[in-house]
């Protein structure tokens, strides 16, 4: 958040200090869309007076979106690529970066809220910056919200083989455009005990040499 | 299938953990499945109007379906006229007695079958043993599977869990085909079974198959194949008896064309599949020709707005194909005839409430699904969609009072609270002793198994601003 919030203040975006709420896809997903209506709502109200909605979470935008019931809603939603890249149509941030890193492309950002490759526009951008590519780097990392705990085992046999391939690209960083991901990912990855960590797309995107 | 199908089995999770266990199993899958994603993604890149082809599927598929019972009627009128005999089965239990009827009526002791997932759905081949009649499955790898006493872990696939070197133990084993100093070479495999299957073509008087689609205009049946086992089944035999799911129907020729372009390319990724065979009532081949067309819960899917969508279905398996857990845990851990993410939209729905239960719950939800579907069924959505069926029925309480608490800890005052919380307690939470005691209670246990409370991402500093 306060990286997001670091990037579009630089770009001279006014940032809203409006109330948090959640996107409600939790529940959604968990087939609890009962539960999910009022955090949606919520959303919608808190974020009346903003003209974009931006979220540094593809996941959480692609679920807001799917809400063809609330159409002024949808057309405000943007995770934080697409409105750098489509939006502000930047792609240099002036960020300088100096390390190895590997980008995990995540499924709701590839498949739902559909970024292309506007992350690693970003990405390719940042000085200092070596980007290595992730084997199998589109198949999913297993977290899948109550997935993990429901069928935990599933989970972690595809956490293995994500983690493998990540330690193949010898980066220091894994980053990534959703935290749901990445704390899954993280908490593989510091189970394991190794030196390599995880980062957010937009703390890479605020980072200054 | 006959383990499970009828909806006593253990949940999904406990069967792939089981499957988990299992390396030569997650070896021969991913190697397989790997190889058919991607002659498939070089095959459907061929072809420019894919996206359009798929939407047209899409459509034609469930006009057809909100047209059902006039579709129906006019095959059965057309079939009828031309001289086949349509049967109709709300159940199995009809559906297997009617094949059997035939085969007794006919004084026939052994039918030979072209590969059909609908025969499997109904168990055909179970029942069939107990009215003293053997089915004896003509598709090589359901031949397989059949000698291996297991059952289909693909549904086009079906032996995709196992390897050449465990085929050939299996053929030495049962086969009197097999000749001394027998290879794991596939041709010398496949000629092993060549020459089990001739004697069977050639003797046998009746064949039982399915059919990939059913032509309302002129009653006409086609089944789409590679081996041609099935064109031996489908011509050889006096006697022809096919099992069709309603939702096969398709109104016309015209409509086939698309399905032709896009079933093959989604399956085995070819451009064209070697053998497609059409009958219609008489003709050449079989002079007796039979037509069961088959309900068996496809009418109480097809009256739910939110899940009939994948009644669309062609089996093509693409979404098998793609899927990161059936990679991991292969077919059987569903306990269905289909597996897969296509299998945990249908099997629920066929066997109705309170059957299948963990299966809609089997999946992260990722997509790769839905965007190779050739039929465009949003497999995601429809899982989504049965998750909410199942929780209003079955949830257990522990779980209603901690999604519930969960939706308030979500509310923007909630957030604060929380977001306090967190930042408080993080060091305790993700701390050495916290990550230890995690093992021994519930839920927590389960996400603890894989991986460390992750430090939050809260309390990170920005690196560097």
């Amino acid at each position: 958040m306060a990286a997001t919030q670091l990037v579009l203040e630089r770009l001279g975006i006014e940032i809203i200090a409006t109330e948090q709420s959640c996107c409600g896809q939790m529940h959604i997903n968990s087939g609890y869309p009962k539960l999910a209506k009022p955090l949606v709502d919520q959303v919608e109200k808190n974020f009346a007076n903003c003209d974009y909605i931006v979220a540094p979470s593809a996941s959480c935008i692609g679920s807001l979106r799917e809400h063809e019931d609330r159409p002024a809603l949808v057309a405000k939603c943007f995770d934080l690529s697409e409105f750098l890249v489509d939006i502000l149509k930047v792609t240099d941030l002036g960020a300088e970066f100096k390390h190895r890193v590997t980008f995990h492309t995540t499924c709701h950002s590839l498949r739902v809220a559909k970024l292309g490759n506007k992350p690693q526009q970003l990405l390719n951008a940042v000085k200092g910056i070596e980007v290595v590519e992730l084997p199998a780097a589109d198949s999913c990392c297993g977290f899948g919200g109550t997935f993990s705990v429901k069928n935990s085992d599933v989970s972690g046999a595809m956490l293995e083989d994500k983690l493998s391939n990540i330690s193949s690209t010898h980066s220091e960083f894994v980053v990534s455009a959703d935290n749901s991901c990445l704390m899954h990912i993280g908490g593989g990855l510091q189970r394991k005990g190794g030196k390599i960590e995880v980062l957010h797309l937009a703390e890479v995107l605020a980072s200054r040499g | 299938m006959a383990k499970g199908y009828s909806g006593v089995s253990l949940p999904f999770p406990t069967l792939a953990k089981e499957a988990l266990k299992d390396t030569q199993l997650r070896t021969n899958l991913a190697r397989a499945t790997t190889t058919i994603r991607d002659k498939r993604a070089r095959v459907v890149g061929e072809v420019t109007d894919w996206e359009e082809l798929r939407q047209a599927g899409h459509d034609i598929k469930m006009a057809s379906l909100s047209n059902l019972s006039a579709h129906l009627t006019k095959f059965e009128s057309e079939f009828t006229a031309a001289g086949g005999t349509v049967h109709w089965a709300r159940n199995s239990k009809e559906a297997c007695e009617i094949v059997a009827r035939i085969a007794k009526e006919n004084n026939i002791q052994e039918v030979i079958k072209v590969k059909s997932l609908t025969t499997d759905e109904i168990n055909l081949n179970e029942y069939l043993a107990t009215q003293g009649i053997v089915a004896k499955e003509t598709d090589l790898a359901e031949l397989i599977v059949q000698l291996a006493d297991e059952h289909p872990s693909h549904i086009l696939v079906p032996a995709i869990h196992k390897n050449r070197d465990q085929i050939r133990d299996l053929f030495v084993d049962k086969l009197a085909e097999a000749p001394a100093g027998l290879t794991n070479s596939p041709r010398e495999l496949a000629m092993t079974a060549r020459a089990h299957l001739r004697k069977k073509f050639l003797t046998s008087r009746m064949a039982v198959s399915g059919a990939n689609f059913a032509i309302a205009e002129s009653g006409t049946l086609c089944v789409v194949e590679s081996e041609g086992n099935g064109r031996m089944c489908l011509t050889l035999p006096e006697i022809l008896v096919s099992v069709v799911g309603v939702e096969k129907i398709l109104p016309t020729w015209e409509d086939l064309g698309v399905f032709l372009q896009l079933l093959p390319r989604s399956s085995t990724g070819e451009r064209m599949n070697p053998y497609t065979s059409f009958w219609t009532g008489k003709g050449d081949g079989p002079k007796s020709r039979h037509v069961i067309l088959l309900d068996n819960g496809r009418v109480q899917t097809l009256a739910d707005e939110q899940g009939r969508e994948a009644l669309a279905c062609i089996r093509c398996s693409a979404c098998m194909n793609v899927c990161p857990v059936y990679e991991r845990t292969g077919g059987h851990s569903y306990s269905s005839v289909y597996p897969g993410p296509i299998g945990a939209i249908i099997t629920p729905q066929l066997l109705g409430e309170g059957e299948a239960k963990t299966l809609p719950f089997a999946s992260t939800l990722c997509g790769a699904c839905y965007e190779v579907c050739p039929v465009k069924i949003n497999i995601p959505r429809i899982l989504v969609y049965l998750r909410g069926k199942e929780n209003s029925a079955n949830a257990s309480l522990t779980e209603k009072i901690v999604m519930r608490l969960a939706a308030l800890s979500l509310t923007s005052k909630g957030l604060k609270v929380l977001g306090t919380a967190i930042r408080t307690f993080s060091p305790v939470i993700s701390s050495r002793p916290a990550q230890k005691i995690a093992h021994y209670l519930p839920v927590a246990k389960k996400w603890s198994a894989f991986r460390d409370i992750p430090k939050t991402r809260l309390t990170r500093k920005v690196r560097k601003p």
